[in-house]
């Protein structure tokens, strides 16, 4: 079996018999999940006879198709064609997104990993919360599990190893942190990253109309409450935890 | 309205069907049965669509009452199955009377049985979709007390049977480089189709283990990918470089890195290996494995064809050992060399 080469970024390349990955890059940069998210956005405009389903990873998007009717040749050039179009990693955004406000309790027993996670990047626990309450992040992929976000990037301080011991279980809408990165937690996990603040945000609710709050793209904003506001907020809203959205202007 | 009332369950019973295609960029794999080959036994036996719900029953079956008269199908992994204690043949097609009782048992072979019912098992849809995703909290067990109501059966012909397809032991998985493939060396792509694996404890509709002596498989920079998307069917070594063949309900993105992934139809073979089966994986290119998966899905189109009335095989027939069938029987457990 020989080596194979891989060709410069972006390239395309097969996922099992029936899909294709486009990807902009091996590591997490925003210009990268940007290229990815619009990338995406024009395969699903562009319309390809046989393209079944598409999704997009940190820095990649999956087209599933059906070859009886669009072969790997031809969607692959299909693809590379639209790929010539622009410089994705400058494109714009898709529209349709929303920014979502959520009340955060940082710290205490509710984040018990604050006092860690700031000490790692050097801060004070005053000066994480501040830092952390007020970074706009970016959804840069859904996975995982069902409906959970991966979000950032945030600052470079904060690219922090995972630990090497599992935390058995963090709660629903726990909010954990490493490698400039946030995951809201969709249900109850065991996790390699740090427990920094909780929400009551549920992102996956499989019974609702709109099972899933989140979609790729959409920005969020963290907001740091005291625990009392958060309990009080928890008691009014269960299933937000208080959250607000808006839609982004483009 | 007809059905099977569940008086007594199996420890992992669910309602499944084809899955929920098109929820990966919401983080939901498609589901769906484990053996699409057993579902499409069944509905061809019954002369219905594979589309329809099905109860699929992993490792043991249970006992159900039919709530009116009912047609049934049974299929999948090999099961002991008997009706008001009478055995009854698997991969066939039964028609049950109201108040019958169909008692299923262990799986000698394999992992996962299906029981149908004629016009197919009603459910909730979830997502569009009845099957139960229990890792993605979509649907749940079927349990003792639950009803399977039928759906409308348009079909009266039962007493059909279909050879057993040989799929519940292991053996040789077909495999197609993917894009993660070039992580690994040729060398150690080249040693992973060399390898006998044995199928290990670790198996669900999520994934399976497969274990084997010696050095693991590890990728060349295994610490530093990123997540990706992730394809039922695809063979992930951990950070000990053990492989795990991702199942159906398998989470949509992983950042373990991926050495190839095993022809959908070949994944049937991968859920049905029981225990301690052996399996060897045999690298193919793309264009033999969608030509042999085009093959596959033909066949399971025209499975009908292959259906044939069951003939009452000696072994069935419930008193035999009552017949006078030849004289001066010897015992079986006396050595006759003693």
């Amino acid at each position: 079996m020989k080596a194979i080469q891989r060709a410069a970024f972006p390239h395309i390349r097969t996922v099992g018999l029936f899909g294709l990955i486009v990807s902009f890059a091996d590591r997490l940069s925003e210009p990268h999940n940007r290229a990815a998210l619009a990338f995406r956005e024009a395969v699903t405009r562009a319309a390809i006879d046989g393209v079944a389903e598409t999704s997009t990873s940190l820095a990649s998007v999956f087209v599933r198709f059906d070859p009886d009717v669009v072969s790997h040749a031809e969607l692959t050039e299909a693809l590379q064609t639209l790929l010539a179009t622009q410089d994705w990693s400058d494109a714009s955004l898709p529209p349709g997104r929303r920014l979502w406000k959520v009340p955060t309790v940082y710290g205490t027993d509710r984040g018990p990993q604050l006092a860690e996670a700031a000490d790692l990047a050097g801060m004070s626990e005053e000066g994480a919360i501040e830092a952390l309450g007020t970074s706009r992040v970016r959804v840069l992929t859904i996975g995982f599990a069902p409906g959970q976000p991966y979000l950032g990037p945030l600052a470079a301080e904060w690219n922090i190893p995972r630990q090497t011991e599992l935390t058995p279980k963090v709660p629903q809408g726990a909010l954990v942190l490493a490698v400039s990165q946030f995951v809201l937690f969709a249900d109850a996990s065991p996790t390699g990253w740090r427990h920094v603040g909780q929400t009551g945000f549920r992102t996956y609710r499989p019974e609702a109309d709109e099972p899933f709050a989140l979609r790729a793209g959409d920005e969020m904003v963290f907001f740091p409450v005291t625990k009392s506001e958060y309990l009080r907020i928890l008691d009014k809203d269960p299933e937000l935890g208080g959250a607000c959205m808006e839609n982004i202007d483009l | 309205m007809t059905g099977l009332k569940v008086l007594k369950s199996g420890p992992s019973l669910t309602l499944q069907d084809q899955g929920r295609p098109g929820f990966l960029g919401n983080g939901v794999s498609r589901g769906g049965a484990a053996d699409l080959r057993g579902v499409a036994e069944g509905a061809s036996l019954l002369g219905q669509s594979p589309e329809l719900a099905v109860l699929e029953m992993a490792g043991f079956g249970g006992s159900f009452e039919a709530t009116g008269d009912v047609r049934i199908a049974l299929t999948g992994a090999p099961m002991t199955a008997v009706v008001d204690g009478q055995p009854v043949a698997w991969n066939a097609s039964h028609q049950l009377r109201a108040g019958q009782v169909l008692e299923i048992g262990t799986a000698h072979n394999g992992v996962y049985g299906y029981l149908q019912l004629g016009g197919g098992i009603e459910g909730t849809e979830t997502l569009g979709a009845v099957s139960a995703h229990l890792a993605a909290g979509l649907g749940r067990r079927t349990e003792e007390g639950d009803v399977l109501i039928a759906g409308p059966d348009s079909g009266t012909q039962t007493g059909l049977c279909l050879p057993l397809d040989p799929r519940f032991e292991g053996g040789e998985i077909r495999i197609v480089e993917s894009f993660q493939s070039d992580m690994f060396s040729p060398e150690t792509r080249q040693r992973f189709a060399e390898t006998v694996f044995l199928r290990g404890a670790r198996a669900n509709r999520m994934g399976v283990e497969m274990r084997s002596d010696g050095e693991g498989f590890a990728a060349r920079d295994q610490l530093n990918i990123l997540s990706e998307i992730i394809v039922p069917g695809d063979v992930q070594l951990t950070g000990d470089g053990r492989p795990f063949v991702l199942m159906r309900e398998c989470q949509t993105t992983g950042g373990y890195p991926r050495i190839g992934s095993v022809v959908p139809c070949d994944l049937n073979k991968v859920a049905q290996a029981g225990l301690g089966s052996s399996v060897r994986f045999k690298w193919i290119g793309l264009d033999d494995a969608l030509e042999i998966e085009k093959r596959h899905a033909k066949e399971c189109q025209t499975l009908r064809n292959q259906c044939a009335p069951l003939r009452r095989d000696p072994a069935d027939i419930p008193d035999l050992l009552s017949y006078q069938l030849i004289g001066g029987v010897i015992s079986a457990d006396q050595d006759p060399f003693s």
